[in-house]
């Protein structure tokens, strides 16, 4: 744990605020759409900035927001979030085992988990290094939450967000992600998998399932490892 | 209002759940092989998923539109360029072009 050659804490820190720049830029606009987004579903412009500061899950109020304005129950809204929200919980899985500190301490810092920063903080052998999502996750935050108080408070100069095309910022941020992720042919088959899945489940499963579901594309990791644990040596 | 606070807690409440049980549940101890394999290919499953659920469909149906169009430029733009700014300015301009038409 003391080897001189690895980074320090704080060189990791700041790694992560510069790799979660262009994600709290790219977030801060969709931020900006939510706090306009909310008002028109008769949130006040304090409500719309409180729930960023506490809830701090882009997709996740987003859906929220829209259950409401279809005139959904406050239970729906939440528990359609929380489906939107439930792929951190395969997420937290993988992160957990990098976490120290007891359980309570770990949980704490799983708030951290944020799509970008959980992909940044991947060393790409399953474990994570948290000090790049800890620095990678709060520039995202204060991105976050400073678009939506630019948007609560002069969304009305904005305008319709749909015709500013800034609906198309989320899944355009994601593939960002995805790129990233695609380096070689497991990974792009996975993809390939999970899309699939996602796509066959949208019309028959309520929002967010799709994406839970298409998680179980990384089981063929389980077949693969079984390979690579008889060449172990030939992976890297 | 106290509808508005409601959802605001209850989302924050889940969030938190959710982010957090992983790691309550998982110590800080030595990964076995399967369970590495599986979480390096969580990352592309996931965010291909997102992006399907997000591009491809609208709520719970299949629609194609200008913000498909869109986000496929953006993501040219990633490919090539790697630049995620690049990638959702693109496919914001592009979308919001498509709708002027």
């Amino acid at each position: 744990m003391t080897d001189p050659a690895r980074p320090t804490r704080n060189e990791q820190l700041r790694a992560g605020v510069r790799a979660g720049m262009p994600f709290a830029i790219a977030g801060s606009l969709l931020a900006l759409s939510f706090g306009v987004v909310a008002q028109g579903a008769g949130m006040s412009a304090l409500a719309a900035i409180a729930m960023s500061v506490i809830v701090f899950a882009g997709s996740a109020q987003f859906t929220a927001i829209a259950i409401l304005t279809q005139g959904g129950t406050v239970g729906a809204a939440v528990l359609a979030a929380a489906l939107v929200n439930s792929r951190f919980l395969p997420m937290g899985v993988a992160l957990g085992p990098s976490l120290p500190g007891g359980p309570l301490r770990r949980a704490v810092q799983g708030q951290a988990i944020v799509d970008a920063s959980w992909a940044i903080a991947g060393r790409g052998d399953g474990t994570f290094d948290r000090w790049l999502l800890f620095g990678s996750s709060s520039v995202q935050y204060l991105g976050w939450v400073g678009g939506t108080i630019v948007g609560a408070l002069a969304g009305n100069v904005l305008g319709d967000p749909d015709k500013i095309g800034l609906d198309a910022i989320y899944p355009a941020f994601f593939l960002a992600l995805l790129i990233e992720e695609l380096d070689d042919r497991r990974s792009r088959f996975v993809a390939l998998l999970g899309g699939l899945i996602a796509f066959a489940l949208v019309p028959v499963a309520p929002a967010g399932v799709p994406v839970l579901a298409a998680s179980l594309a990384a089981l063929v990791g389980l077949h693969t490892s079984a390979r690579a644990a008889a060449a172990r040596a030939d992976t890297r | 209002m106290s509808g508005t606070v409601a959802v605001i807690a209850g989302c924050a409440i889940a969030t938190y759940l959710i982010k957090g049980i992983g790691p309550l549940a998982l110590g800080g101890r030595e990964l076995p092989l399967w369970f590495t394999s599986v979480v390096i290919l969580l990352a592309p499953a996931l965010f291909a998923a997102l992006v399907v659920t997000q591009a491809l469909a609208d709520g719970e149906r299949i629609a194609l539109g200008a913000d498909t169009v869109g986000v496929a430029a953006g993501g040219l733009v990633a490919w090539r360029f790697g630049s995620v700014i690049g990638c959702v300015v693109v496919a914001a301009a592009v979308t919001a072009g498509l709708r002027a038409l």
